[in-house]
């Protein structure tokens, strides 16, 4: 009897046991790491959605024993659910597509160029990534990062390197709310003065709501024909667009970007939290993976300012440089960002419209750069 | 194929066929934009 106490007595520290030991290290190095997630989430409100989540179920993974990522546990339940067969990122996009207004791309068309060249770090950074000895399907999970799109990421990363997710998916989302630290200095770096003065004018109201209806269908169709491997990511976008814009089906849309988006967001970070588990995520890839996020961000930035300078100089000096920082994903970070730097140099300089052209054409451009990505891998037959 | 190959085919195809798709749609939109113009009582309402 007392025999059998004392063993019931010595599993009721074995977590302990197992944390502090030498074996534990790694896990215990993960808990600081879950505590910085959480302070950064909490008192910074850096993506707090995705951080808080994200912190927590990197703490639940790491405390010894608990078991929550094998077989039958909560987080391993909740990644079959939604991650491995990339349910969660496309269930996401549907509330995204509902509550982004592509009116003000639609009365400029043109600024969707923008969201192509505001990707061109995603491709530049999968060469840096190959270099550096990843595997072409880990480069190409690594690159999506600068596609700034967090959905994006973890549905490529988990179709194709799933070992990689807990870091890609931190570095995407970390990186997409430190945009307004990141892209000034970039933007200021490659602008002249007399180019960052440059007024745009105001948009005039000119999109009927028959165009604004047939918008997501025709983009469906179009970048679904063109390449067929980003259709659920581009498919799921419009139809939240669809439901918004058709205006019959507002208790879905409302579902979809509020409840839906909601559930989702916390059962998506809980699992990518589950990924994070210490032998696993402290290894010198990942610290090679944050590296690699950042240069993609910054040359997505570049590119984009670049292009910016190409346009401005071929309109005649009527396009700012600046816009072309907003071709990226992070929405509506980076258009707010174009608009600070904007009114920096000139107080009556007002860019928000275009720039939130460029960076609803970004959110397109993004999710084309994935589903371009897919079906050239597809068309190698490397997928 | 080997990894340089790869890299190079993925950035060329890549970037071009985004540029490409992106700049084909922005055409759909101006068509979409000509062909569903906004009308006068639409115009009023906004």
């Amino acid at each position: 009897m007392l025999e059998s106490v004392l063993g019931g007595l010595s599993g009721l520290g074995s977590g302990a046991a197992q944390l502090f030991s030498l074996q534990g290290l790694p896990n215990l190095v993960m808990l600081a790491i879950a505590a910085a997630l959480l302070y950064l989430g909490v008192r910074k409100q850096v993506e707090p959605l995705l951080l808080v989540p994200i912190g927590f179920g990197c703490l639940l993974v790491n405390v010894p024993l608990g078991d929550l990522m094998e077989a039958g546990g909560l987080l391993r339940i909740l990644y079959d659910m939604g991650i491995a067969n990339e349910l969660f990122p496309l269930l996401i996009f549907i509330g995204i597509g509902a509550m982004i207004d592509f009116g003000v791309l639609l009365e400029n068309p043109k600024i969707l160029l923008f969201g192509a060249a505001g990707q061109i770090g995603i491709f530049l950074t999968l060469l840096l990534a190959l270099a550096l000895g990843f595997t072409q399907l880990e480069a190409v999970s690594i690159a999506i990062i600068g596609a700034m799109d967090g959905p994006t990421a973890i549905y490529v990363t988990s179709q194709f390197a799933p070992h990689l997710l807990g870091p890609v998916s931190v570095a995407a989302y970390s990186y997409m709310a430190l945009v307004p630290i990141i892209q000034p200095p970039i933007m200021r770096a490659l602008t002249t003065q007399k180019e960052r003065v440059v007024r745009m004018g105001t948009l005039k109201k000119s999109v009927s709501p028959t165009t604004r209806l047939l918008f997501p269908i025709v983009v469906t169709l179009v970048t679904g024909l063109i390449a067929p491997k980003g259709l659920p990511l581009m498919g799921t976008i419009m139809l939240g667009n669809f439901m918004r814009e058709c205006g019959v089906v507002a208790r879905l849309t409302k579902a979809s970007e509020n409840e839906i988006a909601n559930v989702v967001t916390l059962f998506l970070g809980l699992a990518i939290g589950g990924t994070m588990e210490g032998k696993a995520f402290l290894t010198p890839q990942t610290l090679l993976i944050f590296g690699l996020g950042f240069i993609a961000i910054c040359l997505d930035t570049a590119a984009g300012v670049l292009f910016g300078k190409l346009v401005c100089w071929a309109s005649g000096g009527k396009v700012n440089p600046l816009v072309g920082a907003a071709g990226i994903s992070a929405y509506p970070m980076a258009a707010r960002v174009v608009q600070a730097q904007g009114q920096r140099y000139d107080k009556r300089n007002y860019l928000l419209m275009h720039a939130a052209g460029a960076n609803t054409g970004g959110q397109i451009g993004s999710v084309m750069a994935a589903a371009v990505m897919l079906s050239v891998l597809t068309g190698m037959g490397l997928i | 194929m080997d990894n340089w190959a790869f890299g190079i085919t993925m950035t060329v195809v890549g970037v071009g066929g985004t540029f490409l798709t992106l700049w084909i749609l922005s055409l759909v939109m101006s068509l979409l934009k000509k062909a569903f113009p906004l009308s006068d009582e639409e115009s009023k309402a906004k």
